[in-house]
């Protein structure tokens, strides 16, 4: 079986971590700018993972701290979200500008 | 409570037997020590009534807001408020109007008092400022342009009790102090040895202790005996004239604080607690000045008392703050030994006699400081009499004869003293001469007879100071109640007519002695004592003053020998003594014209004003009798045997009266113990002092000044009297020297353009450099606030936005790791 060359991976890593910032300066829905960051998240694991055999091990066990950094992330963010939409009834993040000076 | 608890105290405890050491001389002679039975009284009385009628006045006050709907509140209507206030209960007004004599239905003092009682709106109508009587409705129409009279038909009612209860309280609690006063005096008499009765601690610091506590010696129970008796007569003369007045418990309330603060002033055993008094009679000087507020002239001349009394009143601290750094003590007994241990005539001694000297001259009224004192006549009229007559502005006599130790050991200052007491005795009366105003004739009088009491105790003559000063309340008193009689009278008359002319003026009066015979009788009697025209008490008590600077003249005064710039004592006392004496002349001679445009010839207004003059009920006539009866008698207290024994007729005559009455020379021997120390002093500095010299003929040129001066006037201004018109259509002068007079010397003007606009000029240049230091700060504030503005638009609040800043921040940093 022949390997999938290491560009291709890091290619579609870059593309995928070139969608996640594209959507996160341009979308305004919270929720999908969390999918987003989600994805640039999942684009750098696949970064990491297509690199472990050059690497070693340690990619991917980066990769494990990544995920749990990730899903404690989606918790506080989601918990954040529902809140600001029992205030407002909305999960635009123009609504979220109340802090600004 | 307190002072209750501490007169209790005062009372059953035995005061202490600390012997007071100045006195102790006196002790030995005199033996038995002085008790005192509830002097805390004396204080506790007038400050209760001070309290009472504060809040009456408080709740009169309250009472005469007006009655608007509340802001906002749409159920008004339907809660059945009346919605027209004005015409509402709070027009009260006085069916009791038997004071005022206004019998014939016009209530002439009944303003119509819709727009708030007690707001210092209304001048008494007796009374109103003088030069802006023609802007203020002086005859009851109010503001709200009805007529007043269409009011009182309906107006009509029982006086609420705040206007009644102090009409009691008020005198009763002076006369109260007034009999405590009188029982301390007479337990006094006999008396030797002086205590001050104990207070409490008031400064406890370090080296410095102040304890308040009072001192009842000769000098301060003469004062206290002044203030409570000519005090009670003026309050009950207050009753007749102020009780119309819609601030009437106000009044009440501040002149028995001023009561209260006067008798701090003479009662306090220091120099600090005197000062208390000191600033709290000059308080309320600056209230009941300005009582009708409501008149920017009125407002401003207490505001001119205040602040002329602020420079004096330095003065007074300098003096202190000196005192403490030489002698380490500020209490009477303790500075009068500690002062004569200082060097005689020593610059030290010198500077805190001419501080004192300072403060003294700022509260009586003395060149350079006297011109508020002529503004003062802005407060009603028995105000003049008591403070600016009688009492407050005499505290400065009462400073320096407290004071007398070190005056005494400072003969160049004491020649000053007298010097500056004799320059304003004559130059104040020359501008008496020409006033228009009887008030003003009364004001400037004042400030002239205050410059005798000065020169007698510049020239060391301390009990014919105080002697003065004792006449002086009492005639003063009476003129200045009898001139509210008058303007009382006048007012009366012009409000019948609707004549806008103004009540003080005396162009607009004339013949009113057959209108006003008691207040003629009583002011003429008050004129011949001011005038110095034997038996009245005036005579003898500015004869000894007189005689006193003539005598100096001769080398026998104890500041003789002093010089001043180099010009001799006795010169300068020979000048002291001319200039005296033709003040008194011009004293005699102003005082006569006052009475003959008052009092002869012809009323100068018409018929139906003539019918309206009347006098006023018993609280006004009774006062003008005991003050005249007291201006008649009150000179024999101090008839100088040694001296009327070389005076023919006359002399024996008064000996004879004060041989069979007061005795001789009583209040000198009745201040004898008070002025021991600077006796002490002239004895161990001046050896070859010998003992008091008199001299007779003095009393043959006051009694020629007296009576020659009054002839004068009759002279000189009764045909004038009798083809004078009215304010409205005669010149108030003719020709140079009598405008300068007229407009008193213009000093006010050279005080304007050498004082207050230079230093309002002076501000308003410090006010630019603080306004160019606050435009720095401020610029400064206001760039960082638009600055921090127009960068805060970069915020957007957005995550996007910073987001994107992220990643092109990113991306410059990794673009520029590729770069290089």
């Amino acid at each position: 079986m022949e390997a999938i060359p290491l560009s291709w991976s890091l290619g579609l890593s870059a593309l995928l971590f070139c969608i996640g910032v594209a959507g996160v300066v341009v979308r305004r829905n919270a929720i999908v700018l969390f999918m987003c960051i989600e994805l640039m998240l999942n684009a750098v694991n696949l970064a990491f993972v297509s690199l472990s055999p050059y690497a070693g091990v340690r990619g991917q066990v980066f990769v494990f701290f990544v995920i749990a950094v990730a899903a404690s992330e989606a918790a506080v963010g989601l918990a954040i979200i529902i809140a600001v939409f029992r205030h407002s009834e909305s999960v635009d993040i123009k609504n979220f500008s109340l802090l600004r000076w | 409570m307190l002072f209750l608890q501490a007169a209790a105290d005062a009372a059953h405890g035995a005061p202490a037997a600390a012997a007071q050491a100045g006195h102790a001389t006196e002790a030995a002679s005199h033996g038995a020590a002085f008790d005192p039975s509830m002097p805390w009284l004396i204080l506790a009385l007038p400050l209760l009534g001070f309290v009472i009628n504060g809040l009456m006045a408080l709740v009169a006050a309250r009472r005469a807001l007006p009655h608007v709907p509340p802001v906002g509140d749409p159920h008004w209507d339907t809660h059945g408020h009346d919605h027209a206030p004005a015409m509402q209960e709070v027009t009260y007004a006085f069916a009791d109007s038997a004071a005022a004599g206004h019998g014939h239905g016009h209530d002439a003092h009944t303003p119509s008092e819709q727009e708030g009682m007690d707001a210092g709106t209304r001048p008494n109508p007796a009374d109103h400022a003088h030069d802006t009587h023609h802007a203020h409705d002086a005859h009851g129409h109010d503001a709200h342009g009805h007529d007043a009279h269409d009011d009182h038909g309906h107006a009509h009612g029982p006086k609420p009790w705040t206007h009644t209860l102090p009409s009691i309280i008020a005198p009763l609690a002076i006369f109260g102090a007034f009999v405590v006063a009188v029982m301390n005096w007479l337990a006094m008499r006999g008396a030797g040895e002086f205590d001050v009765i104990p207070g409490w601690s008031w400064m406890p610091a370090g080296e410095l202790q102040v304890d308040f506590a009072l001192l009842l010696d000769p000098l301060s129970m003469l004062m206290t005996l002044i203030i409570t008796g000519v005090g009670t007569l003026i309050h009950l003369f207050s009753i007749g004239y102020m009780k119309e007045d819609p601030g009437y418990p106000r009044y009440m309330a501040y002149l028995n604080l001023f009561v209260f603060f006067m008798l701090i002033l003479v009662l306090g055993s220091s120099y600090p607690v005197m000062f208390v008094g000191w600033e709290g009679v000059g308080l309320c000087s600056y209230l009941l000045i300005g009582f009708w507020f409501k008149e920017k002239a009125n407002a401003d001349a207490g505001k001119k008392a205040f602040i002329v009394n602020r420079i004096g009143d330095f003065g007074f601290l300098i003096a202190m703050f000196l005192l403490f750094a030489h002698t380490r003590t500020l209490d009477f007994a303790g500075t009068a030994q500690a002062v004569a241990g200082l060097e005689y005539g020593g610059a030290v001694v010198t500077a805190i006699a001419l501080f004192f000297f300072l403060g003294a001259a700022g509260k009586s009224a003395q060149m350079p400081l006297y011109v508020w004192l002529p503004d003062a006549m802005a407060g009603p009229t028995p105000v003049s009499a008591l403070i600016h007559a009688a009492t407050m502005v005499t505290a400065g006599v009462y400073l320096v004869v407290r004071s007398s130790v070190i005056f005494t050991m400072a003969p160049t200052a004491s020649l000053v003293v007298a010097l500056v007491g004799a320059l304003t005795a004559f130059f104040a009366a020359t501008i008496g001469l020409k006033q228009w105003d009887i008030k003003k004739v009364l004001a400037y009088s004042t400030v002239s007879q205050l410059g005798f009491m000065f020169a007698a105790v510049g020239l060391g003559a301390y009990t014919a100071g105080v002697f003065h000063l004792m006449t002086h309340a009492f005639f003063k008193a009476c003129l200045f109640l009898g001139s509210g009689a008058v303007i009382h009278a006048m007012h009366g008359a012009f409000h019948a007519t609707h004549n806008p002319a103004d009540a003080q003026d005396m162009r607009n009066m004339g013949g009113l002695r057959k209108y006003l015979p008691v207040t003629f009788a009583t002011m003429a009697i008050a004129t011949l004592a001011i005038a110095g025209v034997p038996p009245f008490a005036g005579f003898f008590s500015k004869d000894e003053i007189i005689g006193a600077a003539w005598l100096g003249a001769e080398g026998h005064s104890a500041f003789s020998q002093a010089s001043l710039f180099g010009i001799s004592g006795t010169a300068l006392m020979g000048f002291i003594g001319g200039t005296l004496t033709l003040a008194a002349l011009m004293t005699a001679f102003y005082m006569g014209r006052m009475m003959i445009y008052t009092f002869f010839g012809g009323f100068r207004g018409n018929e139906t004003e003539r019918g309206h003059l009347h006098e006023g009920n018993w609280t006004l006539t009774l006062p003008l009798i005991v003050l005249a009866v007291l201006s008649t008698f009150g000179g024999f207290l101090n008839v100088e045997k040694a001296v009327f024994d070389h005076v023919p007729v006359i002399g024996p005559l008064f000996n004879w009266v004060a041989a069979h009455t007061v005795g001789d020379a009583a209040l000198h021997h009745w201040l004898h113990p008070v002025l021991t120390g600077s006796e002490d002093v002239v004895r161990n500095n001046l050896p070859e002092m010998a003992e008091p010299a008199h001299a007779a003929w003095p009393i043959f040129l006051a009694i020629v000044i007296g009576l020659g001066g009054l002839a004068l006037a009759w002279v000189l201004t009764s045909k004038r009297n009798a083809r004078i018109r009215t304010a409205d259509q005669e010149p108030a002068y003719n020709g140079g020297l009598e405008k300068a007079l007229y407009n008193k010397w213009y000093v006010d003007e050279l005080y304007d353009r050498v004082v207050v606009r230079p230093l309002g000029a002076f501000s308003r240049g410090q006010w630019a450099f603080d306004r160019a230091l606050d435009g720095t700060v401020d610029f400064f504030g206001r760039m960082s606030q638009t600055l921090g503005l127009w960068f805060g638009r970069a915020q957007t609040g957005l995550v996007n936005t910073y987001a994107f800043v992220l990643i092109v921040g990113v991306l410059l940093v990794l673009g520029s790791f590729v770069a290089f």
